[in-house]
């Protein structure tokens, strides 16, 4: 569902640029927005949600999606925690449609779906190794690399049973935004995969902005 | 012992036993034998996650198993993928054609709603018992917890998407006397529970009891239907066999891993 925000970028209180294949951790307090920028378009965004009192409670792809009884993220959508909590709400989203299906890319799967050669190809998973080594004082180890939103990210399932990452939806300048119900770890790994079309073969920068 | 059982010809049924509704269990799992899992009366659920019993953290990875095999669903010739690129197990015959592995669990929360709090106080083992504190109860056995607790199989259990993507669960989608069999290509530590699926609506409480046999397999052969059904399984294969092959070398005769490669 399309639906436009009314916050302006220049009443927010943190804007940051992510550029492709790099990564943005920080905490949003509860109350404030976030939103995330699809800047030149046909990104995709791998993101992580945690609790930042407890990061044993983070979001949960099966609890969101069996809770909405819908695969598909969007306006309205109410991101759910393993523990049943509602995390976030998504309260505006130019895009219409997000994946959380599909995971994120690694240099192991891309052996798989791929080439084995590919092993050694940056991607989205030691973007969030790095992330949680470097900030070792958010307490995050691979044991809390679960399964992600990948935001603006086009994964259709068809009544048949099929699954294909297909063209984005995306494009420059369309965003989706959250409402923090509590206070949360932001994990996002700006995607770097150069062999599928999730974000057109040519990966680009997002913006994280955040408004109080 | 254990190399006896190794060298049972390919069928034998190594071991058989049953497992209650609303129960949960664990078994460490040789590379080389079976799984079989059958459904005794017919709309069982059973709550699946793998480990590799030699690093805890690759474990069962349903996005990864369903994008590299193009599919939402699980039925024969399908492979099961740790986060690591490798093949826990692939189905090698099932009857039933629709595994799902996106809903997650039951809760304490869900069953109370849809069926009514049980308690062990009031009711034993006819209580009604939650596929997720199932799962945090076996986990905890090796170490494990609510961090570790990826996206886990509902076997037997249906759940498509129509146009617009919203879940359709099918009833009754598994008959009595139905089966499936995961044929494991690396040492898998499986978790598992019988529990009903989240989406189930009957109005009882489904207490659904399940029958299980490890069999011993033939060796995987090159033209293997599960190793061909996808090109991505094939290099799936050649990611445990580098596995295997780095873990055990050859030259070490002592090693029962590699008798398979």
């Amino acid at each position: 569902m399309i639906k436009e925000s009314l916050l302006t970028a220049d009443q927010a209180v943190s804007r940051e640029l992510v550029a492709a294949g790099d990564y943005y951790i920080d905490v949003v307090k509860k109350g404030q927005t976030i939103r995330i920028l699809d800047l030149e378009g046909n990104q995709a965004a791998d993101t992580l949600f945690y609790n930042a009192d407890n990061t044993a409670e983070r979001y949960s792809a099966m609890d969101t999606i069996r809770e909405q009884g819908n695969v598909y993220l969007t306006a309205g959508t109410k991101l759910i925690s393993n523990e049943g909590n509602v995390m976030l709400e998504i309260v505006s989203d130019t895009c219409g449609r997000h994946d959380t299906l599909g995971g994120a890319c690694a240099t192991e799967s891309n052996t798989v779906r791929y080439a084995l050669d590919k092993q050694c190809m940056h991607a989205c998973r030691d973007s969030w190794m790095l992330a949680v080594s470097e900030h070792e004082e958010f307490g995050l180890t691979k044991r809390d690399i679960t399964h992600n939103i990948n935001f603006f990210m086009n994964v259709p399932v068809t009544k048949e049973g099929g699954l294909t990452f297909e063209d984005g939806i995306s494009g420059s300048g369309k965003y989706v935004e959250m409402k923090t119900l509590m206070d949360t770890i932001v994990l996002i790994s700006n995607c770097p995969q150069l062999n599928n079309p999730c974000n057109g073969y040519n990966p680009t920068p997002i913006e994280v902005l955040i408004w109080d | 012992m254990t190399m006896a059982l190794l060298e049972a010809a390919p069928g034998t049924v190594i071991y058989e036993s049953r497992i209650e509704a609303a129960s949960h269990w664990s078994i460490r799992m040789r590379k080389g034998t079976v799984l079989k899992l059958i459904d005794e009366e017919g709309g069982a659920n059973v709550g699946m996650l793998f480990f590799n019993p030699e690093n805890l953290l690759e474990r069962y990875n349903a996005p990864d198993t369903l994008k590299c095999q193009h599919t939402f669903n699980l039925k024969k010739g399908n492979c099961l993928y740790s986060d690591m690129g490798r093949v826990f197990c692939s189905i090698t015959d099932d009857s039933i054609g629709w595994h799902e592995t996106i809903c997650g669990n039951s809760t304490k929360n869900i069953v109370k709603k849809k069926w009514g709090e049980k308690t062990y106080q009031d009711y034993h083992n006819g209580w009604n018992q939650n596929g997720y504190d199932s799962f945090l109860v076996e986990l905890a056995k090796y170490g494990l917890g609510k961090k570790d607790m990826a996206a886990n199989l509902n076997l037997f259990s249906s759940v498509s998407v129509d146009d617009m993507g919203n879940l359709q669960f099918k009833e009754n989608n598994s008959k009595a006397g139905d089966s499936i069999e995961l044929r494991f290509e690396m040492d898998t530590l499986v978790i598992f529970h019988t529990c009903p699926h989240p989406l189930n609506p009957a109005s009882e409480y489904p207490r659904k009891a399940i029958r299980y046999q490890i069999v011993q397999s033939a060796e995987v052969a090159d033209d293997d239907f599960c190793k061909n059904f996808r090109p991505e399984n094939r290099r799936g294969f050649e990611n445990n066999k580098i596995y295997h092959a780095g873990a055990c070398p050859h030259n070490n005769a002592a090693s029962q891993d590699c008798s398979h490669d």
